[in-house]
């Protein structure tokens, strides 16, 4: 280590003393942490301590996120371009993909998202930790990059910063911060981004940048997605491809088309052990169950073609995976350990409902042809009733063996008295 | 009936600076000191005043609750010193040891003594504390009828004595020692040895022997009650380590309370860690510093890094301890060290740690706590190294809302503090497991009792 930054650690150390048990002092000590990995030891207890802490663990789950955060910088700008001057003949990634073009309208597009999302978020939360005198958290890390991801592209700045308001106090803060949360901040945010604003949230202009401003002109540009292609039953209409759905050259949420990167994703959390690969899999498994269900339906003939639900329904159960935001939801959104279940029993019945519950939702709602963020706050209130029962069955299985207990009675202390010594 | 137990979830921790096996005579020490916080719960009253002359065996002082059990000198000397701290609550008791020892001679233990002689003969010897009671891990009430005596001689927690190491030749001392304990309990003496050890155990009678192997915290006596035969409501279990099984047999075959043992000196900052014998209350830098100690700063622990007490080269070694530890203090900044990738730590996740790569890589491992204290908010890492049929986080949850109801039913009577040691290791909110099931207790115990 150079002279200079042992001085710079010197000077941050002696500071942090002058603000100890000042109102500011959490703030600086957040900046401080952010630096330096506190020089905070052991006292009683284990006296050696692993590796990991919990900003190791957001910001692994971070790095998952980057790929997807650029991924849909190119994006935005494909769809934009492609839904004026019509999608490529041959499409080639490096030529009508990864161009600067798409990157440079993407990047303008979706940082000042990042950047409010971030800067609201985390300024209440620096307000809330010196109100409450407690550490800054680290669980809006991950929620402030969510949140861009998980909205539509053309969200007016102003909305979002509202939503983050409501989000951060009353979907975390009024719980009593990070850990102690209820309902999934990312997705309280976006229920109320929904809820608010619902011409800006569905429709068939939102999701594609610039159709909402060109709407009723001459040059009007479709922004719709395929889950509401399918939803007014014009699955004819779209020309994209399962390789399309598969590596996310649709429109959609920021963050939410790539199925291949958002599998990536999930696979280095998996692998990282951060987040609950009992999740993932049984929140795919729900999904295709209740797809598979649908699908009968349809092969079965109980729904003709004249129905509202007949394109939502007939859709291959697979395919549910690749398109809107379910793949993301899944991966980042359903495995957040504090809103989830906490038992690992509990986990396969909380996955696959949100899977399940999810397609039901999508299918059932051709207003708004997508499920996955009610699926999952709703299982976020049903996680506790899960985990309850989940428990109850271990501690079932510890009384059934209390009756077998074999209890002496203490013996009657006369030896005592004998025994007793003069004291002083 | 014996039993196999193969524990599969845990983490083995290795650590650089084991004791190699080679015993030394540690320097006689001058002082010798009785430190009360290692008999939780207790509330001694004094039998003797400061100044006063005592043989090894007699008794120093007595606990209130139980007028019977009394607490003797580890050597003869003179009380020179009560500390008192607040409230005048006694702390530590010194005694200044005498060049040549004088013991307090008890009746030899006949082969057919009963447990009630037995019983008193322990009490008033002083061996009586070196038996534990779960629930609440206090010294055994003597009242009590315990449905099982358990003894763990598998070692698997980092830098611990190897006991088969240690009692090498205290064969008949251990066989007398668990004869007398047979007679205090209607059921049985059970005692866990490693799979494939030889542990001077394996010979013995008149106990259940059972072959552990797994990762650790299969070497903690909790772990192997919790397999064979798990506390319900209303039971009591007596635990005693191997090492005083040795002092306690001693006494029963000599009528001396001898408080001699081996203890293992451990840790990355010990130059030579090796064994000394010693007794119990010796000054630790009577031997810390025959090995040898790296010139940096250095914590030394009593007992194991997982579980044993923070004490200085100028402390005691402790009642219970077979162990002292020495480790290097992380009192540290380290630059981004929440984000950078990390080799030479343990970890038991992969977010840019490491250590996954070399399964029996051996670490240096500091006392930082590598990272804030948070409320909990990763779920399923503790389960992965804890065995019991228990739910880590949902009890250590109860305890530290006061929910009775719940802490009984989510089965804190089957545990101790130190069977979450290795779930507060690893803990990603760096909370301090031990101490919230310690104080769960203490309030179950005043609560229900």
């Amino acid at each position: 280590m150079s002279n200079k930054r042992l001085t710079f650690k010197k000077r941050l150390h002696i500071l942090k003393h002058r603000y100890r048990g000042k109102k500011m002092a959490p703030a600086f000590n957040a900046i401080h942490t952010f630096l330096f990995a506190p020089d905070e030891t052991t006292h009683n207890g284990s006296h050696i301590r692993a590796a990991d802490d919990l900003k190791r663990t957001m910001n692994t789950v971070i790095m998952a996120l980057i790929p997807v955060l650029l991924f849909s910088f190119f994006n935005t700008g494909y769809q934009h371009y492609s839904a004026i001057n019509g999608f490529p003949e041959n499409f080639s990634l490096m030529e009508h993909f990864l161009t600067w073009d798409n990157f440079w309208l993407g990047f303008v597009q979706v940082m000042p998202l990042v950047i409010v999302s971030y800067g609201v978020g985390l300024l209440i939360e620096f307000i809330f930790a010196v109100i409450k005198g407690h550490e800054v958290e680290e669980g809006y890390l991950v929620t402030g990059m969510l949140v861009p991801l998980i909205v539509p592209i053309d969200t007016p700045l102003w909305m979002l910063a509202v939503s983050v308001v409501f989000g951060v106090i009353i979907g975390k803060e009024v719980f009593g911060g990070t850990g102690m949360n209820i309902l999934n901040p990312a997705l309280t945010i976006r229920a109320f981004l929904f809820f608010a604003y619902p011409t800006w949230m569905s429709g068939d202009k939102v999701w594609v940048h610039g159709a909402v401003d060109r709407a009723g002109t001459a040059d009007a540009i479709s922004g719709e997605t395929i889950l509401g292609y399918l939803a007014q039953n014009n699955a004819s209409e779209y020309s994209y491809s399962v390789s399309d759905m598969f590596f996310g050259f649709i429109p959609g949420s920021v963050g939410e088309t790539s199925a291949f990167l958002i599998l990536l994703g999930g696979l280095f959390l998996i692998f990282s052990k951060i987040a609950s690969w009992r999740i993932m899999v049984s929140a795919v498994a729900g999904a295709l169950v209740m797809g598979l269900v649908f699908n009968g339906v349809v092969d079965a003939g109980w729904i003709g073609e004249g129905s509202t639900f007949y394109g939502l329904m007939s859709f291959d159960f697979w395919k549910h995976l690749l398109v809107g935001g379910l793949a993301f939801g899944i991966v980042y959104m359903a495995t957040d350990p504090v809103t989830g279940s906490q038992t690992n029993k509990g986990k396969w019945i909380y996955g696959f409902l949100i899977g399940f519950i999810s397609v039901m939702i999508r299918v059932f709602n051709p207003a708004y042809p997508e499920g996955v963020f009610l699926a999952i706050l709703l299982m976020n209130v049903f996680a506790p009733t899960i985990d309850h029962y989940v428990v109850r069955g271990n501690i079932r299985r510890r009384m059934k063996r209390l009756k077998q207990a074999t209890i002496f009675p203490k013996t009657t202390d006369g030896k005592a008295k004998e025994l007793k010594v003069e004291t002083i | 009936m014996s039993k196999d137990i193969r524990i599969k979830k845990g983490l083995n921790i290795n650590l650089v600076g084991v004791a190699e096996q080679n015993t030394s005579k540690a320097v006689l020490s001058n002082v010798y000191a009785i430190n009360l916080l290692d008999f939780h719960g207790i509330m001694p009253k004094m039998l003797v005043k400061q100044g006063a002359e005592v043989k090894a065996g007699e008794p120093l002082f007595y606990s209130k609750d139980k007028p019977d059990m009394l607490f003797t000198s580890p050597v003869s000397g003179e009380l020179i010193e009560i500390i008192r701290g607040a409230r005048r609550k006694i702390l530590t008791i010194k005694i200044l040891a005498d060049k040549s020892q004088d013991y307090m001679e008890h009746s030899k233990i006949k082969p057919g003594a009963d447990s009630e002689e037995i019983k008193s003969l322990l009490l008033k010897s002083g061996c009586w504390p070196f038996i534990r009671e779960r629930p609440y891990d206090y010294v055994a009430d003597p009242a009590a009828i315990p449905k099982a005596i358990f003894i763990s001689a598998y070692v698997t927690a980092p830098l611990a004595a190897d006991l088969d190491y240690t009692l090498k030749g205290k064969e008949e001392e251990l066989q007398a020692a668990l004869t007398a304990l047979g007679k205090l309990t209607p059921g049985k003496v059970h005692v866990s040895v490693g799979k494939g050890s030889g542990s001077p155990f394996s010979k013995l009678e008149n106990i259940e022997l059972h072959k552990v192997s797994g990762p650790h915290p299969a070497g903690l006596v909790g772990t192997q009650i919790n397999k064979l035969d798990p506390i319900n409501k209303g039971e009591v279990v007596w635990t005693v380590t191997p090492q005083d099984l040795v002092i306690i047999g001693e006494l029963l075959l000599t009528g001396r309370f001898n408080a001699q043992r081996t203890i293992a000196l451990a840790g990355s900052m010990v130059k030579s860690p090796k064994y000394f014998t010693t007794k119990i209350g010796a000054e630790i830098a009577t031997f810390l510093y025959a090995s040898g100690v790296k010139d940096e700063k250095f914590r030394v622990i009593n007992g194991d890094v997982l579980t044993g007490k923070k004490t200085r080269p100028d402390g005691y070694l402790g009642f219970y301890n077979n162990t002292v530890s020495v480790i290097p203090e992380g009192d540290d900044y380290e630059f981004f060290g929440w984000s950078k990738p990390v080799f030479d730590k343990l970890s038991s996740t992969r977010a840019l740690t490491f250590s996954w790569l070399q399964p029996n890589k051996k670490y240096d491992l500091d006392t930082n706590t590598n990272g804030e204290h948070r409320a909990f908010v990763v779920t399923g890492m503790y389960e992965e190294v804890f065995p019991l049929d228990i739910y880590p986080l949902q009890l250590l949850k109860a305890c530290m809302v006061k929910d009775l109801d719940e802490m009984e039913q989510l089965g804190l009577y089957e545990v101790i503090p130190e069977d979450f040691s290795l779930t507060e290791f690893i803990c990603i909110s760096k909370q301090p497991h031990q101490q919230i099931i310690r104080e769960g207790l203490d309030l179950l115990h005043q609560e229900i009792g």
